[in-house]
């Protein structure tokens, strides 16, 4: 893979990591406050930025989720690209 | 059910081996205040948990604790990675290398084993929720700890990631027992056990 490629692929899986940042947060925050109409309409906006996200990333380069795992090319991605804590992207 | 995102809540990029520190950090895989504790202890919970909301509050806790324990696994393998035999006995690496290699195994830092018996389930939403806002603050008292022991900026700023996470779900844990108590009836308040002694039909904390 070439350097400006590991570049696109490390700025989108950060981006992928705080849109989900959000959704978590509203997430364990609507537990508690289930009627937020506020924190619904977070909720959906940042779920849909991060569903986009994770489709574009399994597209370019393998899936993030086996939700995400189909017509990503002829192989068997998910275990051909690095495991998270290998450190490399 | 549960399904795996295969990335990392927050990045680990660690780009200096040692294993002194992995030894020191290893505690929140497998010690008392760990991540692995702190998981098992709000999934074990959540099934007695009267209140749906604090049920889903302890579900999705307990899971961004997994995400947890992968993060503080991916400091200590970067940490240990490659390491040579030297760097490995001079660090005292080597009492944990004989019996593990280079594997992840969960201990708490003084060498004892992950037991059960780091957490209560207690039956009691009270009781429960009050273990939980307490290893909230026991966690982040640990992570303060690891920070004043570590200096390499590469492992400091995951840590940090991670203690302010143990902040949020305090607060999140301290809103679940005040819901909680504005459903108890009043004039049972000290003397129930509402999960327990209470039948469906009049319990007060039942949607």
């Amino acid at each position: 893979m070439k350097n400006s490629d590991n570049v696109e692929k490390n700025r989108l899986l950060l981006y992928i990591g705080m849109v989900d940042f959000a959704v978590v947060e509203l997430n364990e925050f609507l537990d508690t406050h289930p009627q937020c109409q506020e924190a619904l309409e977070y909720f959906n906006y940042y779920n849909q930025l991060k569903n986009n996200a994770l489709e574009e990333y399994a597209k370019l380069y393998g899936p993030l989720t086996i939700r995400d795992a189909c017509n990503c090319g002829n192989e068997w991605k998910w275990v051909t690209q690095p495991w998270p804590w290998e450190g490399v992207c | 059910m549960w399904s795996y995102d295969k990335r990392l809540q927050y990045p680990v990029k660690i780009t200096h081996t040692n294993p002194k520190i992995a030894q020191i950090i290893i505690t929140q895989f497998g010690g008392p205040d760990g991540e692995l504790a702190a998981s098992m202890r709000y999934l074990s919970q959540r099934y007695s948990m009267c209140d749906r909301r604090v049920a889903g509050l302890l579900t999705d806790i307990g899971t961004e604790e997994l995400a947890h324990m992968e993060m503080i696994c991916a400091i200590v393998y970067q940490l240990t990675k490659n390491l040579c035999m030297e760097e490995l006995v001079a660090s005292g690496f080597d009492k944990y290398y004989v019996d593990h290699t280079l594997a992840l195994w969960p201990l708490a830092a003084s060498g004892s084993p992950w037991t059960a018996t780091y957490f209560q389930s207690k039956g009691d939403p009270i009781t429960d929720l009050h273990e939980d806002m307490a290893a909230e603050q026991k966690a982040r008292t640990t992570y303060d700890n690891i920070l004043r022991l570590v200096k390499d900026p590469e492992v400091c700023d995951p840590i940090r990631f991670l203690r302010q996470r143990e902040i949020v779900h305090y607060q999140r844990f301290g809103e679940g027992l005040r819901l909680i108590q504005d459903d108890l009836n009043s004039k049972n308040f000290y003397a129930i056990n509402p999960e327990f002694d209470q039948n469906k039909s009049d319990c007060e904390c039942k949607e």
